[in-house]
């Protein structure tokens, strides 16, 4: 690899203290101190990334147990209510520390300030913080879970909740509750790095569109948090005093905890996706070999589906007894969200056309992120028709489409920017057939696993039951089959991503012959990312000015 | 620019990029304030909305005297913390020092009477599960739906409650901005702990604003209404 | 660079004025205004708010992002508002 990649480079004289040659961000201290007291955001985001794996081997443990128990229609496995916390357990791990944090506290955390050519995000205390009150929530909530665990399913919904359930509610939401605080926290620290750090000559327009997709999604962030943390405390309130905030019979109205429950809980999923989508943006170019197409187009889509997702919440309560109107408005509403969406997809289209495209194991995360991400889309197009959503709301049909979106759509961007920036933060690289080989399973496994839930739900299958009609039981057991493999696929990564750190061969600073300014420092990077501070003269994406080639 | 070295943390590259990104990271986190308040005064409106009587009913029997001094108590707070930012930015450490405590004082004012409030509501009934008649609300010309004075009660505990919470917190940052003006380290070249302090001091203040007509002025009241003890 | 030092008297007159909103808040609340009393009192607080946004939080001397900040915390509780109102004010509208 020559070092000729340096468009949009140029090294700025000035003076920082002098590093050691091999000198970076993982071997400049050692010892659990080194990093249970460290402000730096690379080492911030290896924390993160050990927290969050747990987290989602735990989800998934509870998802195994469900898809075992529905492989026969009787359901022997375990009984009714233990599968109801078995699901509970499935979607408020998964949703709230998985899903959520993943992206922006892993790969946001490192990247943010890397691609700003700044040397730490703005508040790096906060940051660390924001670490401990995640992990403190984390440990609130799985301890509740495992101790009886609650039965509310993730959504909470009154009056269940609040009267009948009696399982550990308020534990739960109060874990929850606690981690909102970091999730408005992080993308605090986020949006704050993007507006002040930026480097000199980074202009909002250069910024590499991850940054974008990670900005549009901390909007959501600290603006959607709060709202859920109340609801959150107004069902603790009523829970403790039995004062009827959402109780019907005492002059409250159950349809009021949702309003405020979706209006954070169906941006949630906005948080999810825009992170994953700024990941495929910034894979895709580098592996088509071409700038991006239409820049300005998915910056903005990114910031438009920040803005639309929290216009159309009540889509999910068209059967809870809202207004007619209302329904109306927000079915009118939901297929707006669709614009910018597809703006991205027809924009990572235009990319590849005609581009000499390398199938590299983040590439081909990518093509499946685009594949399934474009399907769970669709069909949520069909489920924001009233109509339609009358006839299969609450069934598998559900389960499957949001599942495309969440696992096909922001799981697979995550898996593909983790392949993509591993060599980055660990300067080591993994082996390339099995990734590859991962990055397949995956996707079929996946396929198998939700296609024949669609089927499911649109012949009537509700979600959320132990037990079902005996002529369901094909369709079930395929889904069963495919929830193995897809667990096959996500525990391989494990092992090559730890076997690379003691054998993967070096990385060395751009074994992508990526652009951006994060490929312009050694791998690890050092403490302070950059020797000089970068000065930017052109934008993210340069691939067709020369001096790029493609290596391995 | 060496005495600034230990003000300006290491991964600016001035302090007034310093300074504009303390200020921001402030007024973000009180963008999630006023969504925080925001949607238990959404949850409110409904209700508001869809029980005007009662809650017009359940609102005139609220203290409005106390939740009148004390939003002149919380706007006179306002005033000295605004005048510490001023004392602190022309280098008078005294004058900081003054304004600072007088802050504390009149927030724990606040407070105290907050705390004689909850406690003459308590005496009158007025709150739910610990005392509470519905027969006086049902007695009343034309009778109020005791369940639903009780919504309002509910929500009037939990966004003053939430509210001295918030007053709470504001009053231990005054302490360790008092102790840090002790030792010194506030000075007109490293203010912003004194402004975004006050910035969240305000912002608590402005909440109190919209509380006041919320609860305390809906409805229309007597000369009887200003009551102490009855 | 920095911001300018607002001159004492500003927050004394703002101050001022703050008191006397207060009492007139408070004042009108014992008028026969029926229905209007909240419309009245949330006016009022507005416009206490705004002057001590400006005046006591500088947001007159804030930068723009500050601003944008603002902007849109104050949006977002517009869009859960209005978007909320839409369903509990139309209830009886069109029923099923």
């Amino acid at each position: 690899m020559s070092s000729a990649i340096t468009t949009g480079f140029v090294p700025q004289a000035k003076a920082r203290p002098p590093r050691a040659p091999d000198e970076n961000y993982l071997n400049i201290a050692y010892g659990v101190k080194s990093w249970l007291l460290t402000t730096d955001h690379k080492r911030i985001a290896i924390l993160y990334l050990f927290t969050v794996t747990i987290l989602f081997f735990l989800g998934g443990a509870a998802a195994t147990v469900i898809r075992l128990n529905l492989m026969t229609p009787t359901g022997e496995l375990v009984p009714a209510d233990t599968y109801n916390k078995l699901f509970s357990a499935h979607g408020i791990i998964m949703v709230w520390f998985f899903l959520v944090p993943v992206v922006p506290t892993v790969l946001g955390n490192f990247l943010v300030p890397m691609m700003l050519g700044a040397r730490d995000l703005a508040f790096p205390k906060l940051n660390l913080l924001s670490w401990y009150i995640f992990t403190l929530g984390a440990i609130i909530t799985l301890w509740a879970i495992l101790a009886g665990g609650v039965d509310t399913g993730w959504t909470f919904y009154t009056p269940f909740s609040t009267k009948s359930a009696r399982t550990n509610v308020i534990p739960t939401i109060i874990g929850i509750f606690i981690s909102g605080f970091s999730s408005i926290l992080t993308g605090l620290n986020f949006i704050a790095t993007m507006h002040r750090m930026r480097a000199p000559g980074m202009t909002w327009f250069r910024m590499p569109l991850f940054l974008w997709a990670i900005y549009a999604g901390s909007i959501v962030l600290l603006l959607a948090t709060p709202v859920l943390a109340m609801a959150l405390i107004l069902i603790g309130v009523e829970r403790a005093w039995s004062i009827g905030i959402f109780d019907p019979d005492l002059g409250g109205d159950p349809v009021l905890f949702q309003h405020l429950f979706w209006f954070y809980s169906h941006p949630v999923v906005y948080i999810m996706i825009l992170p994953a989508m700024g990941i495929v943006t910034e894979i895709i170019p580098c592996f088509a070999r071409k700038n991006i197409f239409g820049y300005v187009f998915i910056a903005w889509s990114s910031v438009g589906i920040a803005v639309l997702g929290f216009l159309v919440w009540a889509h999910h309560m068209f059967v809870a007894g809202q207004s007619v109107y209302s329904a109306m408005i927000f079915s009118a509403l939901s297929y707006l969200v669709a614009v910018p969406s597809a703006i991205k997809v027809f924009n990572w289209t235009a990319t590849l056309y005609k581009g000499s495209v390398s199938l590299t194991t983040p590439m081909l995360f990518s093509l499946g992120f685009i594949a399934l991400f474009t399907m769970g889309g669709l069909t949520g197009l069909m489920l924001a028709a009233l109509g339609v959503d009358m006839h299969v709301h609450d069934t598998y049909f559900i389960i499957a489409h949001f599942h495309f979106i969440m696992v096909g759509g922001a799981v697979m961007g995550y898996m593909g920017g983790l392949h993509f920036w591993w060599p980055k933060m660990t300067g080591r690289m993994y082996s390339e057939f099995l990734s590859k080989l991962a990055a397949l399973i995956i996707f079929v496994g996946f396929m198998l696993t939700f296609l024949p839930q669609f089927v499911l739900g649109y012949l009537g299958m509700p979600r959320r039951y132990h037990v079902y009609p005996a002529e369901f039981q094909i369709l079930n057991v395929m889904s069963s089959a495919g929830a193995s493999i897809l667990g096959v696929g996500y525990v391989l990564p494990l092992f090559y991503l730890i076997w690379s750190l003691y054998a993967g061969k070096e990385a060395g600073p751009n074994p992508w012959g990526a652009t951006g300014l994060e490929w312009q420092t050694p791998s690890p990077p050092p403490t302070h990312n950059f020797d000089e501070t970068p000065t930017v003269t052109s934008g993210p994406y340069e691939y067709s000015l020369g001096g790029t080639e493609l290596v391995g | 620019m060496s005495a600034n070295h230990s003000i300006l943390a290491h991964h600016f590259e001035d302090l007034e990029q310093q300074r504009e990104t303390e200020t921001f990271g402030m007024w973000m986190f009180l963008a999630t304030e006023i969504l925080i308040f925001g949607a238990l005064i959404t949850g409110y409106t409904i209700y508001r909305v869809r029980y005007p009587h009662d809650f017009e009913a359940a609102s005139s029997k609220l203290n409005i005297l106390i939740g009148s001094i004390n939003t002149i108590v919380l706007l006179s707070s306002s005033l000295t913390m605004v005048l510490s930012v001023h004392a602190v930015r022309t280098g008078q450490q005294k004058m900081l020092l003054t304004c600072l405590t007088l802050t504390i004082v009149l927030g724990g004012t606040f407070l105290g009477l907050k705390a004689l409030e909850y406690y003459i509501d308590y005496k009158e009934n007025l709150v739910p599960g610990l005392a509470f008649e519905p027969g006086e609300w049902t007695a009343l010309t034309p009778p109020v739906n005791p369940q639903r004075v009780k919504l309002m009660l509910v929500f009037y505990y939990i966004m003053t409650g939430l509210h001295a919470v918030h007053m709470i917190v504001g009053m231990g940052l005054l302490v360790w901005l008092i102790v840090r003006t002790r030792k010194g380290t506030l000075t007109p070249m490293s203010y912003m702990a004194v402004e975004v302090v006050g910035l969240y001091w305000h912002f608590v203040d402005i909440v109190w604003i919209f509380l006041l007509p919320l609860l305390y002025l809906t409805g229309t009241h007597h000369g009887s209404d200003l009551h102490f003890f009855k | 660079m920095s911001e300018p030092i607002t001159p004492t008297r500003t927050y004394y007159g703002v101050f001022a004025a703050l008191i006397a909103l207060t009492l007139l808040t408070v004042g009108v609340s014992f008028l026969e205004l029926g229905a209007w009393h909240t419309t009245v009192g949330v006016l009022i607080g507005v416009v206490k708010a705004t002057l001590v946004a400006l005046f006591f939080m500088h947001l007159l001397h804030s930068s723009r992002a500050s601003w944008l900040a603002v902007l849109a915390g104050l949006f977002w509780l517009g869009i859960l508002m209005v978007l909320t109102l839409s369903d509990y004010l139309t209830r009886q509208v069109l029923a099923y």
